[in-house]
């Protein structure tokens, strides 16, 4: 290798780096602030040596209830993306093997269409029936994030499995509906994680349905962490500590499905 | 053979119909009910009974210069950040585009902002900004600059926002670009070389308008979300200080639940509707002339 290239490289890494630390401080600063007192934290100088304490998440977990919280938020994303799972699986494997193009785009509104366009007549709804504030409301609104996730990335999954297999079998007495379900669905492993990681982080992780819908029974982070702020504009180590509960799952389900969420994310753009 | 069941006869119809219904009861009829309600004079909170008002919404809201600068306000945030992400995102795929070691870890931190949770991000934020003991500041004043009010004054309040949206979603553009740049055959980078190409004429004459639609494509979807940013400015700014950094889906938020006038909230979401509408129709239009 020249000095030329030697140097290029050098300059090259200093550019890694340089974006990897862009893109990692704010969780960097999340992470050491949610283990600083509120003397160490309103500091100026911005501290970077102090001694951590843990009181942050014991008041998160301990006075705030956020246990339940927790719990709220993955009841409602496993269920949105079950149910959308149950219905999407289907729809997505006519779109793919019966071409239905229009039904396609017409799943996919539910992903463009702004939330608030339809989220004031389901306030008014909701009132009137009675369903403010229980998961009934809050799954079928998250079922509308999850199910065009399932439907986009399933299709595309299921038009890359040969049609053979499935006619083969029909060949052999099956029925389409018995083909779907003993051959083809055993075999969407991996695009059946990803749809589910994709979904289950977006539903984890919106604010608006959950914000008008749900009050204080079924009441999800993402709302427990907002009014955590206004409560107490000035605790920030408490409100680190909340952020950090509520990125930690996502976060966890990133890395061990890494390979997943870069295809789900990217593959409909690449492709399409 | 055996004769085929109805479910195999009608396989067409039933697989997809729960999904069609689910998007037809909970979505597509509630757009409806806006539509139907933007003509009347509904109010939650005086209890007066719905009245067919005709277009007097619409012409209330369109004179309100709340409104019109909260579509310009829409409109640049959207545009400055998209814009901005998109050079960025293609830059930095550019660079990253090479075997290097570590790749699969940058890749990782590239995904990590894509799946943090808007509200918390927003948070974090505002305590960078914080003009007090914020970092943002601190920053500033160690360079030697004059520190700054960030989302506290209307002046500064949209580029900071803009700033969030940046760190958020410009690896979005990244990832979508980086595998983009994979699907690419080596034939015309080859061939180029072979030509005599500097590496900046292959990247300006091959690699660019080779990725061209993917580009297209990723800023189509970022787009659309960019204009119903509604979590990061909600949770930041509230629409504030004053209007000053209230767009279309806040002040619709506001105008439904919090003053419960859902008649003007009703046009007020039904200019969104068609602001998204009609810059995904656009950007298409442009992809599918960058293809040809």
């Amino acid at each position: 290798m020249n000095k030329n290239n030697r140097l290029q490289n050098a300059l090259f890494y200093v550019v890694v780096v340089f974006i990897s630390l862009v893109v990692l401080f704010p969780f960097l600063w999340m992470l050491s602030s949610s283990f600083k007192t509120q003397t160490d934290i309103i500091a100026w100088p911005p501290k970077l040596i102090f001694s951590p304490t843990l009181q942050n998440y014991a008041k998160v977990f301990g006075e705030q209830d956020f246990l339940k919280y927790f719990i709220n938020s993955t009841v409602v994303g496993g269920l949105a993306v079950g149910l959308s799972l149950v219905i999407g699986l289907p729809a997505a494997y006519a779109i793919s093997r019966f071409t239905q193009r229009r039904l396609a785009l017409f799943i996919l509104l539910a992903r463009l269409m702004p939330g608030i366009s339809f989220l004031m007549p389901w306030y008014i709804i909701a009132s009137r029936l009675d369903l403010m504030d229980t998961y009934v409301a809050l799954v079928l609104s998250h079922m509308l994030i999850a199910l065009p996730i399932v439907v986009w990335i399933m299709s595309a999954y299921f038009n890359s499995i040969p049609v053979e297999l499935e006619e083969s079998a029909m060949v052999d007495g099956a029925t389409r509906q018995y083909a779907f379900w003993a051959i083809i669905l055993p075999m969407s492993g991996p695009g059946i994680i990803t749809a589910v990681t994709l979904s289950f982080i977006f539903s984890w992780n919106n604010f608006m349905f959950s914000q008008v819908l749900s009050m204080e029974k079924t009441k999800t982070l993402p709302i427990a962490v907002y009014n955590f702020v206004s409560y107490a504009e000035v605790d920030w180590g408490g409100v680190m500590a909340a952020a950090v509960a509520i990125m930690a799952p996502a976060i966890i389900l990133t890395m061990i499905f890494q390979k997943f969420v870069v295809k789900g994310l990217t593959m409909g753009a690449v492709k399409g | 053979m055996h004769k085929p069941s109805f479910i195999e006869k009608n396989i067409r119809i039933l697989f997809p119909l729960p999904a069609f219904l689910f998007i037809a009861l909970l979505m597509i009829f509630p757009i409806v009910y806006t539509l139907a309600l933007s003509f009347t004079s509904w109010n939650l909170t005086s209890g007066a009974p719905m009245r067919f008002i005709g277009l007097r919404n619409y012409g209330q809201i369109l004179l309100e210069p709340r409104f019109v600068d909260a579509i310009v306000r829409t409109l640049t945030f959207t545009i400055c950040a998209v814009v901005i992400e998109a050079v960025l995102g293609t830059a930095i795929a550019i660079i990253l585009n090479r075997a290097f070691i570590g790749k699969s870890l940058a890749k990782l931190l590239l995904l990590l902002p894509l799946v943090s949770t808007p509200v918390a991000v927003g948070i974090i934020f505002n305590l960078f900004y914080d003009p007090t003991i914020g970092l943002a500041n601190f920053a500033l004043s160690s360079l030697g600059l004059p520190q700054g009010l960030w989302v506290s004054s209307a002046a500064t309040v949209i580029p900071s926002l803009i700033i969030v949206d940046v760190w958020q979603w410009t690896p979005m553009i990244t990832l979508i670009v980086l595998a983009g740049l994979a699907g690419l055959s080596e034939e015309p980078f080859e061939a180029a070389r072979v030509d005599g190409a500097t590496q900046w004429q292959v990247l300006r004459y091959v690699t660019i308008p080779m990725v061209m639609p993917v580009i297209l494509t990723a800023v189509i979807l970022r787009l659309i979300d960019a204009l119903k940013t509604f979590d990061i400015i909600f949770a930041m700014t509230g629409g504030g200080p004053g209007y000053a950094s209230e767009t279309l889906n806040i002040m619709g938020f506001k105008y439904s639940f919090e003053y419960f006038r859902m008649g003007q909230a009703s046009v007020i979401l039904i200019a969104l509707f068609f602001l998204v509408l009609l810059c995904s129709m656009g950007i298409m239009k442009l992809r599918s002339s960058s293809e040809n």
